[in-house]
């Protein structure tokens, strides 16, 4: 069987992606193969991440968080992955997560496992905890689909999951519509709680308050566009 | 009045314009029966301005002005909202691309760093 295919968009992410890279392959017991899509970074990330050994597939233009991991489940089902895991690529996830998540994924017979930090007794900083909220309020009122972490980039999916979730989102909102697509597609969804790593440089790196509103309108759209 | 020629005459050149851009293709039929009705509409308006008032008393509106500007309004907020999606279609076709190309570059093995 093939291994699971560990899928790290990234964008401008040189300061972080080697040590990303390398705390998944010395994770112990972890047989994984790794594929970094570099979102059209204008620093050395794309150098550096195909330095530590892994498959980078590079955009040309930054197309957003969206597009990024639309081309990682491209690749992925070209390839015939049966499980694909995203995992941020600015420290904010322990690696050692990936193998009880995955576990999570074949034990529950799920097709999708989200990584919910708030299921974790740890707190969250409280802005982003804000943004969580309203994410998860924003993800039920247009979707139909209650989370405890709507905005979780530590996700597992499997190949029904692969071939049945269309993304058209391109940038942040992509997170709130992978759960609409859950609901469409019927898809057996289990959350199990995260340990996030909350560092100046990854809180820098995620969503902010002031780009909520334009997440809200896309996701508008999105149920309105016609490609 | 002056202000009624000069908008005629701008609304002669935009039915024009209008015409040129189908017979070039660069519209489609839809689109061009669309603007010209528009055109010719808000033409007999500006020449007739008695139009305006008898849609005004229909409709329950003061003024035939006041009916232009209500029925722009309304006009104007539908094509921006079709605009942004005819925007994120075209993103979206942009991302496709940016795919397709990253993908074939990594069959073709191109982007290797060089030691």
């Amino acid at each position: 069987m093939k291994k699971p295919l560990i899928l790290i968009p990234a964008f401008n992410e040189a300061a972080k992606i080697s040590s990303v890279i390398k705390s998944i392959q010395q994770t112990q017991n972890l047989n994984v193969d790794i594929c970094v899509v570099d979102d059209g970074s204008t620093d050395q990330t794309y150098e550096i991440a195909e330095k530590s050994g892994v498959k980078v597939l590079r955009h040309i233009l930054n197309r957003g968080l969206g597009a990024a991991i639309a081309t990682g489940f491209e690749y992925a089902k070209n390839r015939n992955y049966g499980i694909v895991v995203t995992f941020d690529a600015d420290g904010q996830h322990l690696a050692s997560d990936i193998k009880r998540l995955i576990n999570s994924l074949v034990d529950n017979k799920a097709d999708v496992v989200i990584g919910s930090r708030l299921k974790n007794t740890m707190k969250m900083p409280i802005l982003r905890n804000l943004i969580n909220k309203l994410s998860n309020m924003a993800t039920y009122l247009l979707f139909g689909v209650w989370t405890t972490d709507s905005q979780s980039g530590l996700r597992v999916f499997n190949r029904k999951a692969l071939n049945l979730i269309k993304l058209r989102s391109e940038r942040m909102e992509v997170s709130s519509e992978i759960f609409k697509e859950i609901s469409r597609n019927k898809l057996k969804l289990v959350e199990e709680p995260i340990k996030p790593i909350y560092t100046k440089y990854s809180l820098n790196k995620g969503q902010k308050l002031s780009n909520a509103s334009n997440v809200f309108w896309k996701l508008i759209i999105n149920k309105f566009s016609s490609i | 009045m002056i202000i009624q020629i000069l908008l005629s005459i701008f609304l002669i050149f935009a039915i024009s314009r209008v015409v040129l851009q189908v017979k070039s293709a660069r519209i489609t039929w839809g689109s061009f029966l669309f603007w010209c009705g528009l055109f010719i509409f808000a033409l007999f308006g500006v020449l007739d301005p008695r139009i305006t008032t008898y849609v005004a008393n229909i409709l329950g509106i003061g003024r035939g002005a006041d009916v232009v500007i209500y029925i722009s309004i309304v006009l104007i907020f539908y094509m921006l909202f079709r605009l942004s999606i005819a925007i994120e279609d075209t993103r979206r076709e942009i991302s496709g691309l940016v795919r397709k190309i990253a993908l074939r570059d990594d069959k073709k093995g191109i982007h290797k760093t060089t030691k």
